[in-house]
């Protein structure tokens, strides 16, 4: 089998199962009764053309890229996390605890200490499966689904029993106190009296995804650990050889992608809902999955894959609000795209690298 | 608690086992072909909806089974064109199917009916009616096994009683004939398979097609047995309990069933009582629901002896050349 370029493995594949996934949904568009062409038109004004609609896309971009980076992080050491729903939730509850419980003097202090809260409770979420796979042998994606449900339950216990202040009906923690109050985009870019960003959830959240982009990057690329947990991803037994114990990267790749998975919850509680609800993860642990995919694991491709998948739920929280396609579209798109770039992958593979075969028997004639 | 009360545990245990005990066999079938299949949850769901729509349209709970296992069909060609013909990672798929499935069900109902993404409510013709066993009304106040009789064994629907003949079905397929060897011997070594001279791919197509008709009754059985329509995202993890219980039951027919009614049982409990309280402490409802989990972690764990998946599951077959 011919070998294809690098350029063609890293952005031709990825561009090609996109342009797939897209024609399919314009065909599930068209199926029940619309025009993608206007649908497509509707998200781009309601997502790109607005600076609203912009902090909502950059909102949501922020969430997908710590999922995205936490499954990339465990795909490095072929290790399937899809758990980073259950990882999220419970780094809600750390982001909640140390919002409510420790009194912070500014937000950035909070910021940094929630930062560390959220890892924490996150990869602590991902250590059972971890040592459950490292040390027995379970499953590790069977143990992530499970432990998923797991959190819905332990989060939903402790948001009726625990968190919730008395006297109130829906299950949601108390407000958290104004110190902990993350200055959104508005707050940071608007000159007085503009309407700049006025109504949008993003945060300055977005820049710690960035920092972690960044980080990812370095740990995967320029640390021995990161070479460790690439080479224990490519051969398990070469890796053994080498002198690396498949426990500790099997455990480390794991705490890694459970502490970014929990990250998320510092976007959505802390900077937007200001108190602990039980859906703030709204799939983002699963969209993780497709931007990963997307993204080809690279920090870069997973912000660019971020910021399309931000795009979608924000566009397609629009149409929901224009027509009469439901925003559950959304969720098909993603599916298709996980569909054409992770599982049919070689149905776009086998014939390009057909083509680039063709083209270098060629260039050698 | 008195004996009218158990009964009735027991009664609503038995139907919400039936949808895992059908999903749960669709697995087995799949992964004892070394298919691993995380989309039964989509699955169901597709099916669940398509027989409540198509129930709701032609009024007839037939055509409402059929258009379920033909809507689970498409989703297991699919997972069948990714993990057999293209050889892509099962797992991944399986979570697109469930994906796929959870947008495209509120879609089409959506567009279908215009309430909300739900089908609409069905009537008599469209459900499935419970069958009353002879005597059951006259049996119904002799106590205990008169009582038994009438309350747990009659008057459930058809597909119930379909779902509990097919577990020794499975085992006779699967331990008593040429193609059950087949297909145990698939999902263990494919290679000796083809040596045999039996074609790998079609063997682990048919499997991953048997799975899709049994999700498609399972659906079916939510929509048009359980309960009365579809609605948003009914199968509610479902498909993972299912997944649960055949690592529970070890890929295994009849500790499928016992499995399936365990945690049929549970969450038959988890109704009933919202939180029980043993003489002080309290166990909260949301621990009955997660229990099903729990277990299944633990017995991955390996604590409770082990549970060793078919050898060659996951793994893409590559033929020699």
């Amino acid at each position: 089998m011919g070998k294809m370029p690098l350029w063609a493995d890293a952005i031709l594949v990825p561009l090609f199962s996109l342009a797939l996934a897209a024609i399919v949904s314009a065909l599930v568009i068209l199926g029940i009764g619309e025009n993608p062409v206007e649908a497509f038109n509707l998200m781009v004004d309601g997502a790109l053309k607005r600076s609203d609609g912009w902090g909502f896309t950059l909102y949501y971009t922020t969430n997908y890229i710590f999922t995205g980076l936490a499954v990339a992080v465990a795909f490095h050491a072929r290790l399937f996390n899809i758990g980073g729903e259950g990882q999220a939730m419970l780094g809600g509850v750390g982001v909640a605890l140390a919002c409510l419980y420790i009194p912070w003097p500014h937000w950035s202090i909070a910021l940094i200490g929630t930062s560390v809260f959220a890892a924490l409770f996150g990869a602590a979420w991902a250590y059972i499966p971890a040592i459950l796979q490292a040390k027995r042998g379970s499953h590790i994606v069977i143990t992530t689904i499970m432990f998923n449900y797991i959190a819905f339950s332990v989060l939903a216990y402790l948001l009726v029993e625990v968190l919730r202040p008395a006297g109130s009906m829906d299950p949601a923690s108390a407000t958290f106190p104004e110190a902990t109050h993350l200055p959104s985009f508005h707050d940071m870019f608007a000159p007085e009296g503009s309407r700049l960003f006025r109504s949008a959830p993003a945060n300055v959240s977005f820049f710690l995804a960035l920092v972690a982009c960044v980080g990812v990057w370095l740990l995967i690329w320029r640390t021995r650990l990161g070479y460790e947990i690439r080479s224990f991803g490519h051969s398990e037994t070469a890796a053994k050889y080498a002198g690396i114990s498949p426990t500790k990267i099997t455990v480390i790749a794991m705490l890694i992608s459970g502490g970014l998975a929990g990250m998320m919850a510092i976007n959505t509680t802390m900077g937007e809902s200001e108190r602990l609800v039980l859906n703030f993860t709204e799939n983002a642990g699963f969209v993780g999955i497709a931007v990963a995919l997307m993204g080809r694991n690279h920090p870069v491709g997973i912000l660019l894959a971020a910021l399309l998948f931000g795009f979608l739920q924000q566009g397609g929280a629009e149409l929901a609000l224009w027509t009469n396609i439901p925003r559950e579209l959304i969720v098909v798109i993603q599916a298709l795209v996980i569909l054409f770039t992770g599982a049919l992958d070689n149905m776009v593979r086998m014939p390009l690298e057909r083509v680039f075969l063709a083209l270098g028997k060629k260039e050698a004639n | 608690m008195d004996f009218v009360t158990i009964l009735q545990v027991l009664d609503s245990t038995v139907r919400l086992a039936i949808p895992l005990l059908l999903a749960c066999l669709a697995g087995l079938y799949s992964e004892r072909a070394g298919i691993f299949d995380i989309g039964l949850e989509g699955k169901m769901l597709a099916a669940a909806m398509a027989a409540g729509a198509f129930a709701a349209l032609s009024g007839n709970v037939w055509v409402g089974l059929l258009a379920g296992i033909g809507a689970s069909l498409i989703m297991s060609a699919l997972h069948g064109l990714a993990s057999i013909t293209f050889r892509g990672n099962q797992l991944i798929s399986g979570v697109a199917i469930n994906m796929l499935a959870a947008g495209i069900t509120v879609l089409i109902a959506q567009d279908l009916f215009r309430q909300g993404g739900r089908t609409p409510s069905l009537t008599s013709g469209g459900r499935w009616e419970s069958i009353d066993w002879p005597f059951a009304e006259t049996l119904a106040n002799v106590p205990f096994f008169g009582q038994t009789y009438s309350e747990l064994i009659s008057g459930h629907s058809l597909l119930v009683y379909v779902a509990i003949a097919l577990v020794p079905l499975t085992w006779w397929v699967l331990y008593r004939t040429r193609f059950g060897l087949r297909l145990r011997a698939v999902g263990e070594n494919p290679a000796s398979v083809d040596t045999a001279g039996i074609s790998v791919i079609r063997l682990r197509y048919t499997a991953v097609m048997i799975c899709g008709v049994l999700c498609g009754v399972a659906g079916a059985y939510l929509a048009t047995g359980l309960q009365a329509g579809f609605i948003k995202d009914m199968t509610a993890g479902r498909g993972f309990i299912a997944l649960a219980a055949l690592i529970f039951a070890k890929w295994r027919p009849w500790y499928a069933l016992w499995a399936c009614l365990l945690f049929g049982l549970l969450q038959a409990v988890a109704i009933r009582y919202q939180s029980i309280d043993l003489g002080g402490i309290t166990i909260p409802v949301q621990f009955m629901e997660a229990l099903p989990y729990i277990l299944t972690v633990v017995i991955l764990a390996g604590f409770v002896g082990r549970a060793i998946p078919p050898k060659a599951g996951g793994e893409p077959y590559v033929k020699e050349r």
